[in-house]
């Protein structure tokens, strides 16, 4: 190693007899190879190694950018989604509200309608039934008078027929009138026993 | 041996670049937290939005001086390819190059003089103290200091465990008795200077590519 060091000491002298200026410069072919190896260096740092760092170094701002960006897209429709299905929640209820109101009146005016159909029904029914009893009653009271006006028509044939002297014999025929009358009618009791 | 660096370096980078996938792999994680570190410690930090136009620059120089300066501590290639002055030289040249270059497109020869070595700001008096120092420093100074802080530390690391090493070698197979007890403490020390070395390695990587930020700030800058 002392070998080596006093070589390159007597090299760095420039092994022969230097002077002036040549005493503080080293010699050309050290400084034309110092500068050929910096530049071979050089070369391949901005050629080759920095822009490939460079580039990817821009890729990653380009990617990391772009996923937040994404992320922030993301986000933002996320919360447009949610404002969206807030209203469409806020309108169903609403919708619900108003559907079961509706149903509610509708339950009510369908309940008074029955109510007033039926009332209008039963009145119905009942003023039937009143008149029927009515024209039975009619049909009644004519057969009534057609029966007591025969019944009287032939009372008075009978009365005329016996010609009313007294009051005996007209006692008589009214008396025979009853019993007849009378008669006609256990008759047909009598056969129903 | 820098040849090999420069081979290795470009080789590790590419391959990992090939392989370079959205969702990063082990070895793209390293390289990427690596790349970051430039990108985001040095060139964002002191170049604010135009550090995007000097990146691969500045990823460059990080990365040339880590791994030229890395071969010091490397066993058989051993020595940094930076503790040469040449190495330093040219990209000490390469960012005086670029500061002034970069300067002048903003603002044009006279803007750009005129900003550098006429600060706005002082009382016009101090021009003449200011303005020779600016001059040095512009044009002297910074590429210089650049250049010899590197190297230095390359010389001076390689001397310490070219010393430690040594020493160890002689104690142990030269020296006397008790006296080759010491060549464990020597081998201790340059174990410890290995480590610190590549320690400085990186610091020395980075302390260059972030003065080359600053210097081209300086330059592009609108207010000083």
């Amino acid at each position: 190693m002392i070998d080596a060091t006093t070589t390159i000491a007597v090299l760095a002298a420039g092994g022969d007899e230097v002077e002036g200026l040549d005493l503080f410069l080293p010699p050309e072919y050290d400084i034309i190879g110092s500068a050929i190896v910096l530049a071979f260096i050089a070369f391949f740092f901005y050629k080759k190694i920095l822009p490939r760092f460079t580039e990817i170094l821009d890729e990653r701002t380009a990617k990391i950018e772009g996923g937040l960006n994404q992320a922030q897209a993301a986000q933002e429709e996320a919360e447009r989604l949610i404002a969206e299905y807030k209203q469409l929640l806020s309108e169903a209820r609403t919708e619900a509200g108003s559907i079961r109101e509706g149903a509610r009146t509708e339950a009510s005016q369908i309940l008074a309608e029955a109510q007033t159909k039926a009332s209008a029904e039963a009145e119905r029914i009942l003023e039937n039934a009143s008149r029927q009893i009515e024209a039975e009653r009619q049909a009644a009271a004519i057969s009534l008078r057609n029966d007591v006006g025969t019944l009287a028509t032939e009372l008075a044939s009978k009365i005329v027929g016996e010609s009313l002297d007294d009051v005996a014999r007209q006692s008589r025929v009214v008396e025979r009138f009853l019993d007849d009358l009378e008669a006609s009618t256990t008759t047909p009791a009598a056969k129903g026993k | 041996m820098r040849i090999i660096a420069a081979v290795v370096l470009v080789t590790l980078f590419t391959m990992a670049a090939k392989r370079a996938t959205l969702v990063p792999g082990r070895s793209q994680n390293i390289a990427e937290m690596a790349l970051d570190f430039v990108r985001v410690n040095i060139a964002e930090e002191i170049l604010g939005h135009s550090a995007r136009k000097y990146l691969p620059m500045l990823t460059t120089m990080f990365f040339a001086i880590l791994a030229f300066n890395i071969t010091g501590v490397i066993p058989f290639l051993n020595i940094a390819s930076t503790s040469l002055i040449a190495m330093p030289l040219v990209l000490a040249l390469w960012t005086y190059l670029v500061y002034l270059s970069s300067g002048i497109k903003k603002f044009g020869v006279g803007g750009y003089l005129k900003n550098a070595l006429f600060p706005p700001g002082i009382p016009v008096f101090l021009y003449i103290l200011i303005t020779p120092i600016e001059i040095l420093q512009v044009f002297v100074f910074r590429p210089l200091t650049l250049a010899l802080r590197l190297t230095a530390n390359m010389i001076a690391g390689h001397l310490l465990l070219v010393l430690c090493f040594g020493a160890s070698n002689f104690f142990f197979i030269h020296a006397a008795g008790a006296m080759k007890a010491l060549s464990a403490v020597t081998l201790t020390a340059g174990l410890a200077f290995t480590l610190f070395e590549i320690l400085v390695a990186g610091l020395q990587a980075y302390v260059f590519t972030l003065l080359t930020a600053v210097y081209i700030n300086m330059a592009i800058e609108e207010e000083h």
